[in-house]
């Protein structure tokens, strides 16, 4: 058969390639573009080769940054899987207060983000925040997020995981909702402790759904951005500095567009990397189980 | 060990899934529970196994009230309509896991898995995970993990209905070895009389929630005691034909006259009801088919390697089944014919009075 006897199906694609270099190619290339130039001004600018990814490379701060960065979504992730999963566990099966708890759940990711990092901003305010003073003052116990490096990482905790666990709980409670009741009666007749019931039976039909909640929740808590800007400014000095913000202070706050770049390219390969290698790992889990 | 349901009910939202059933059901049997979809089986299976409580009514076992006892204090096991194994263990782990709480050394639990897998033909597949394996041996994995721990009472829920037809046929001999070996209580659910009859034993015909009627499986079958039940046991439909009995000679339908002799014979003048399984109802006049049913085709059903024409006799709807595939013309004219001998009678409210077994 011809080869190109359809040909014109092609064309078909063209709206797509149209979409996907607007929102996608177009961008990266102009990022590439800048990575390997050094900018001074409109019109002001020198090729310099790899230069700007040997220095980005080489800049402890950017490795601080990194680090801190591993560390926070390391500790989200920690903290949210379990206890999304033992929410959507302890939630109710049916009724009216499914709803309740659904509507409930889903409150805080209905909130725009940095509204969220305002929220949190007043809230552990030592002097009028709730929070806040009510640990400094009624408890006696001193706590202050703009002073103290531990009680900034400490706040953003809270915040990260008050924010996003209900995304963990609202999947895990899907994937619960779809294992049928006769698993539950043949793990009865087994005798099978709820230990087993939950390792055997509910673990493994959750893990589709576990598998994109923390796909997902790595990827956002590794991107994250607005919610420390706004609390924290990645302050106090630099201990809540991750990788988004060490970028916009590269890139806005210094107009250092090369290194920027280099840098944006250097972040996208990891969290492209890590993210290829959680879902390989978690598509081999369970499997190769012998007798 | 024989199983005893006294008065048992089971209510759920007002709704009555099981109505009043006494049922008892011997050691060592094999139990067939025939009824539609909806007519109660699996809650009859459910409360069965313990993990129901009946709204009333006791459940005694050898003597023993059982009525509130939990499952996991009982012998039973239990294979699902659904293929239900543990996704995340090998075959092999699947079949153990009922032995893993009995306290059996590591080559005793080794010894029966593979003994049972054996028999079910999938010693060779035991590391595979459930996901890797086909339907039907997903379904010979969850038996094999029924089978594995000698309970002593065993309940099937349909577990053949999501099988394709070769694999239904292949395992429904299988079983029936299976079941003849096994030192327990056997209740096997099913729709299809086909099914019910192939597995033989005892037959609990179900409706509704209550039973209609009980008894050795062929017997019930040639001796249905009321029309529901001859409904419920034959497929495709069993035909009914409204009659009037006079003199001697019984008038079906529009001007059909049968001889009342054989065992006709003993029925009395009046109004009843005719009733005739579509396998009794032929296309040709051989001998002994004394009696010509004109119809009208309205459709002709192919099934496997049989026909079930659907045919309209004045108002009454009929249905032939024919052997080998022919096309109809619906809508044309066809003569059925029909033996005499082979016609159950009913009295209008619908008891049988004579039943067509002696005949054949």
């Amino acid at each position: 058969m011809n080869k190109w006897e359809n040909n014109r199906a092609w064309l078909l694609t063209i709206p797509v390639l149209i979409i996907v270099a607007f929102s996608a190619i177009i961008p990266l290339m102009t990022v590439v573009n800048y990575s390997v130039q050094d900018i001074f001004g409109p019109g002001q600018r020198i090729f310099v080769g790899t230069e700007m990814f040997r220095s980005v490379l080489h800049d402890y701060r950017l490795r601080d940054a990194l680090w801190r960065q591993f560390l926070f979504s390391g500790l989200v992730l920690l903290i949210e899987m379990p206890l999304g999963v033992l929410i959507a566990l302890a939630m109710p099966k049916k009724g009216w207060s499914v709803s309740l708890a659904l509507v409930v759940l889903a409150l805080p990711l209905l909130i725009p983000w940095n509204t969220i990092g305002t929220i949190w901003m007043i809230f552990t305010r030592p002097d009028i925040g709730l929070f806040g003073a009510t640990i400094n003052n009624v408890l006696g116990i001193p706590f202050d997020h703009t002073a103290s490096p531990i009680d900034a990482w400490i706040t953003l905790m809270l915040m990260e995981v008050w924010h996003w666990t209900p995304l963990v709980a609202l999947l895990a409670y899907a994937g619960l909702r779809a294992i049928p009741d006769v698993y539950y009666q043949a793990a009865k007749i087994d005798g099978a402790s709820p230990w087993a019931t939950f390792r055997y039976i509910q673990l493994p039909k959750m893990r589709g759904v576990l598998t994109i909640a923390l796909l997902l929740r790595f990827m956002d808590s590794f991107l994250i951005y607005a919610e420390p800007f706004v609390l924290t400014g990645g302050g106090p000095g630099n201990s809540t500095t991750f990788l988004s913000i060490y970028l916009v202070k590269l890139a806005v706050g210094q107009f250092d567009l090369g290194t920027a770049a280099a840098f944006s390219l250097i972040y996208f390969l990891i969290v492209e990397v890590l993210c290829f290698l959680f879902y390989q790992a978690l598509q081999n889990v369970g499997k190769g189980a012998n007798p | 060990m024989d199983i005893v349901l006294d008065g048992v009910s089971k209510i759920v939202n007002g709704e009555k899934h099981i109505n009043n059933i006494t049922l008892k059901i011997e050691s060592d049997t094999t139990n067939v529970v025939l009824g539609h979809t909806l007519a109660g089986k699996t809650s009859l299976l459910r409360l069965m196994a313990g993990l129901d409580r009946p709204t009333t009514g006791q459940i005694v076992m050898e003597g023993k009230d059982v009525t509130g006892l939990s499952v996991r204090k009982r012998s039973v096991a239990m294979v699902y309509q659904q293929f239900v194994n543990y996704p995340s263990m090998s075959v092999y782990n699947n079949i153990a896991s009922p032995l893993k709480m009995s306290g059996l050394s590591a080559s005793d639990i080794d010894q029966k898995v593979r003994k049972v897998a054996a028999m079910l033909h999938i010693d060779n597949l035991l590391d595979r995970l459930p996901a890797e394996l086909s339907g039907g041996q997903q379904q010979r994995t969850a038996i094999a993990r029924a089978l594995v721990k000698d309970s002593e009472l065993l309940l099937l829920d349909e577990p053949l209905v999501n099988l394709d037809y070769k694999l239904r046929e292949e395992l429904q001999v299988e079983l029936q070895d299976i079941f003849k070996e096994r030192n327990a209580i056997v209740v096997y659910t099913t729709t299809e009389p086909s099914e019910a009859l192939m597995l033989g034993g005892n037959i609990v015909v179900l409706d509704e929630g209550r039973v209609l009627q009980t008894g050795a499986t062929p017997y019930v079958y040639h001796h249905p005691a009321t029309t529901r039940v001859a409904q419920v046991f034959s497929d495709p439909p069993i035909n009914y034909l409204p009659g009037v009995v006079h003199g001697r000679v019984a008038r079906l339908g529009q001007g059909i006259d049968i001889p009342m002799e054989g065992h006709l014979e003993s029925v009395p003048d009046g109004k009843y009801i005719f009733g005739v399984r579509p396998n009794h109802l032929f296309l040709t006049n051989g001998s002994g088919n004394k009696a010509e049913i004109r119809t009208k085709v309205a459709l002709a059903e192919i099934n496997g390697s049989e026909t079930f024409i659907h045919v309209s006799h004045g108002d009454t709807h009929l249905v032939v089944q024919e052997d080998g595939i022919h096309p109809r013309h619906i809508g044309s004219d066809l003569a059925v014919y029909v033996n005499p001998c082979n016609f159950f009678v009913y009295n209008e409210t619908g008891h049988l009075l004579a039943s067509p077994f002696q005949c054949e």
